[in-house]
């Protein structure tokens, strides 16, 4: 393995741990809103509020371990990216401040707050649909290079099928990775009313969820003929994805096996993604941008891969005992604690 | 606005308008942790309930601040790259590593405070409570160490060789640890925990202002203020070393702060004044010899001018008011708690005194204003570079042209994060009164006249 594979792999895997437990959270904002709207609120309410509170400054990490990681690994990419995506970037960024800090306002802070909990679950749809902007124009096709200066083409970003699928996949999928999390947090919370609620979303989700991601794999193949080649060498990883989420849907529907169905559907989104990612090799930013050409010197990559090993015996015992305490200790999930 | 549209300039307007937000949160998050392991510590040791209750107040209300810490840090970090892509896609290659170091600690930082929050009862021990503020000092501390080795970077470029624009021979931790690293480090931690110290001795002060005789807020006081002394002198300390530091290797930041124009030895220290149209030195208040001793330690030291500069490479001379109302800042904090923690020592003495509670809750606010002062002179000294002696900041920027709608936008949530933070923590507070509390979990509520 290359350092240059070594580094995005790490990257992408921050990546995918930021895209699970940022969809739980994402989700869960909407449903909260949403089961207020219906008037459902008390029954789900507990659930989300204990599991979010001790962890949500856990998920913006995640976030912050790829772009700071990515510039690191690929300085080239802060140029690209950094210039085209001034705006959309800059929206995110704003969503990301006002979900992150009205949050902690609405659970620390004040009483219930309608106002507040709108913004928790508005921007847990909007933000993965601007985030997602990144992995769409990195398929080629909304860039132009002219005379040194780099731009984006909002008129291809706003008129291309895929990439209004993009947003739509990210949408339902952020619904129906939270929905499965949550409904497996609330059996081990023994909640029955909450868990029927949730496992109703579940179900609610998954199809739509599959579905997108096959008219999406469709969409890319006009967008990107080449990257879509090679995906299909890939197709393997893409049946282990599909055989993870039939199986996760059928214990969700049967009502058995909670957990193992959420962990299928983190293994339905891993090989998904990292079928997508590896195919999308080596380009970063295709056609301008590949693994090898953006790619930092030896040392600082040789220095990178050491300070993250070194990082990650500092974390996971950590993040262990984070789960411990919070995700398995049954006295804190039914709330005795 | 007024002028013509110019990416640079907006750019660094954007970007004063994110860190000098973020930096207030920054540095109270980085302060308070410490704080807050000091007070559960005196709590165990004591075996004191107010001051377990101190720290469980202070870390309620640091959650608050945490969180719009985090926002502002992430705007920043991403900020860098979308405002500064040329900067970034050159320094990446160097400063990479201690910016993935900085993610590190907040991780470690961010798991850590997650379980200290809510594991306050969950222990029999509160020792076991108690050890799980450390690894959230030990992380915010981190995390300022490793961006502040950044920006000393930015000021003492080290550790690569570049040659037509590119970058070869990089040594990640030569580039960390450069001269500028130990006075810039330090003193920027140093003065994290002084700000906090004062912010939270100026929340104690007001109460007793209104007449409040809770002893609880007494012990708040004099625990703030006795650290908040150690930190002042810390401060002051460091400070005159990072003022060695400029001296030997960022010159002509000294000589504009203090608007040093011959070269020469037994150089004064000007303090305020103006500049009248032939750069002479009006209606300020000079201190013989003392930039030579800032500067070297002697009055003999030569200090280099700003004559001797090439014109093209100053930085602007009004940094100097920054620079001033800095130290002027820093004297009034030690003066202020070192008269405090010799009032509360003499007998008979009161210190809770009318005025003097008013300069404590002056301190406040005026420390984070040293704070403003310090960074704004310390950036803008180094202008026009971004890295110093090898970009220049004009070459750093965007050639993006919608960073002003960008500006406004984010001026706007700026202004709205800071209102709400401001409203949430006063209901907070206001809510659950200390006594209330008190009364609620059994301590006995003393109160002293
Ligand atoms: C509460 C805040 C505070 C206080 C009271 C002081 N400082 Fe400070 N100072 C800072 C907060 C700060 C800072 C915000 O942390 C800076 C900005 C950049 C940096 O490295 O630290 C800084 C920078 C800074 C620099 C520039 C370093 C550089 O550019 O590399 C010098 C020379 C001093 N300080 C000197 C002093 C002196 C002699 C003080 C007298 C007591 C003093 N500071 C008090
Ligand atoms: C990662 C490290 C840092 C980078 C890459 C960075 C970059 C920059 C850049 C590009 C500018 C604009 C240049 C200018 O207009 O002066 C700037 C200005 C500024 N920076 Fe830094 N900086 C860093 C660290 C810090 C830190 C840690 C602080 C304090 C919290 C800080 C405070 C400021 C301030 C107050 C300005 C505004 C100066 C002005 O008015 O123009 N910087 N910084
Ligand atoms: C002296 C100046 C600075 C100090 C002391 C400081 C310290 C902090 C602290 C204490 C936090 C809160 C993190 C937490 O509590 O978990 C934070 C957040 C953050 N800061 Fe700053 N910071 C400074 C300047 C900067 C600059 C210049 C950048 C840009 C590279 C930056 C990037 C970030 C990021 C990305 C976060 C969010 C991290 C998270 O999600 O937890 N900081 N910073």
């Amino acid at each position: 393995m290359t350092y240059e594979i070594v580094g995005i792999t790490v990257l992408w895997t921050f990546l995918y741990g930021y895209l699970i437990v940022a969809s739980i959270d994402f989700g869960a904002g909407f449903f909260s809103y949403y089961s207020k709207r219906t008037k459902k609120n008390h029954v789900i309410h507990h659930i989300i509020q204990r599991y979010l509170s001790p962890v949500w400054e856990v998920t913006n990490v995640f976030l912050v371990f790829f772009f700071i990681g990515i510039v690191g690994f690929f300085p080239e990419t802060a140029y690209y990216y950094g210039t085209a995506l001034l705006i959309p970037g800059s929206v995110a960024i704003i969503l990301l401040a006002i979900r992150g800090s009205y949050y902690a306002f609405a659970t620390y802070g004040s009483k219930e707050s309608n106002f507040f909990s709108f913004l928790y679950g508005a921007t847990g749809l909007l933000i993965p649909a601007s985030l997602t902007t990144v992995l769409t124009i990195s398929e080629g096709g909304y860039i132009s290079q002219e005379s040194g200066n780099v731009e984006l083409l909002y008129g291809e970003l706003f008129s291309s099928p895929y990439s209004w699928g993009v947003v739509i996949l990210a949408i339902v999928s952020v619904l129906f990775i939270s929905a499965s999390f949550l409904t497996y947090y609330a059996s081990r919370a023994k909640d029955e009313k909450a868990l029927e609620l949730l496992r109703r979303y579940a179900l609610t989700w998954a199809a739509p969820s599959i579905i997108m991601g096959m008219i999406v794999f469709y969409l890319l193949g006009e967008q990107n003929p080449t990257h879509f080649a090679s995906m299909l060498d890939l197709w393997w990883m893409f049946a282990i994805s599909f055989v993870a989420f039939a199986v996760a849907t059928f214990f969700i529907w049967k009502r058995r096996n909670y957990g193992t169905a959420f962990i299928l559907v983190c293994v339905q989104f891993f090989a998904a993604f990292f079928a997508y990612g590896a195919s999308h090799l080596p380009y970063l930013l295709y056609p301008y941008l590949t693994i090898y050409d953006g790619f930092t010197n030896e040392t600082m990559a040789i220095a990178l891969i050491a300070a993250f090993i070194a990082g990650l015996l500092l974390l996971l015992p950590s993040l262990y005992l984070l789960m411990r305490l919070f995700l398995f200790d049954a006295d804190y999930v039914e709330g005795r604690k | 606005m007024f002028f013509e549209y110019d990416p640079v300039l907006y750019s660094r307007i954007l970007t004063y308008a994110t860190l000098g937000f973020h930096v207030i949160f920054a540095t109270i998050g980085v302060g308070i942790p410490l704080m807050i392991a000091i007070a559960e510590w005196m709590g165990i040791k004591r075996n004191d309930p107010h001051y377990t209750l101190l720290a469980r107040r202070w870390a309620r209300g640091f959650v608050i601040t945490v969180a719009i810490g985090v926002v502002t840090g992430t705007a920043m970090g991403l900020q860098l790259s979308l405002l500064w892509p040329n900067f970034m896609q050159t320094a990446g290659h160097t400063i990479g590593l201690p910016m993935f170091m900085e993610a590190f600690a907040f991780f470690f930082e961010a798991i850590f405070l997650g379980i200290y929050l809510y594991t306050w009862d969950r222990f029999k021990s509160q020792m076991k409570h108690f050890l799980l503020v450390i690894p959230v000092v030990i992380g915010a501390t981190a995390s300022a160490f490793f961006i502040t080795t950044v920006n000393a970077f930015m000021n003492m470029p080290q550790g690569f060789e570049m040659i037509d624009g590119v970058i070869s021979s990089v040594n990640p931790l030569e580039a960390m640890f450069n001269p500028a690293t130990p006075t810039k480090v330090s003193h920027v931690i140093i003065t994290c925990y002084l700000t906090a110290a004062f912010v939270l001795g100026a929340i104690a002060a007001v109460r007793i202002l209104k007449g409040n005789k809770s002893a609880y807020h007494k012990k708040a006081l004099h625990l703030t203020m006795v650290t908040g002394a150690v930190f002042a002198i810390g401060t002051a300390l460091v400070g005159d070393l990072s003022g060695k530091y400029l001296h030997e290797y960022q010159p002509e930041k000294l000589a504009a702060a203090e608007w040093h124009f011959e070269t020469e030895t037994h150089a004064p220290l000007i303090l305020g004044g103006f500049l009248d149209s032939d750069n002479e030195v009006r209606f300020a208040l000079e201190i013989p010899y003392a930039l030579s001793i800032l500067a070297g330690g002697t009055p003999g030291t030569e200090v280099t001018g700003l004559n001797d500069f090439d014109p093209n490479d100053l930085p602007p001379l009004w940094v100097h008011y920054f620079f001033d109302s800095m130290v002027f800042i820093g004297m009034f904090l030690a003066f202020t708690s070192i008269l405090f923690v010799f009032m509360n020592w003499k007998k008979g003495w009161n210190p809770f005194n009318r005025p003097l509670m008013m300069m404590v809750v002056a301190g406040g606010p005026l420390s984070i204003l040293a704070i403003q002062s310090g960074w704004i002179f310390a950036e803008v000294g180094r202008q026009p570079w971004i890295l110093n002696g090898f970009m220049r900041t004009s070459e750093g920027a965007t050639t993006s042209q919608h960073v002003d709608i960008m500006l406004y936008l984010f001026l706007t949530l700026y202004a709205v994060l800071g209102i709400t933070c401001i409203v949430v923590l006063r209901k907070m507070f206001n809510r659950n009164p200390v006594e209330r509390e008190m009364e609620k979990r059994g301590i006995d509520n003393q109160e002293i006249e």
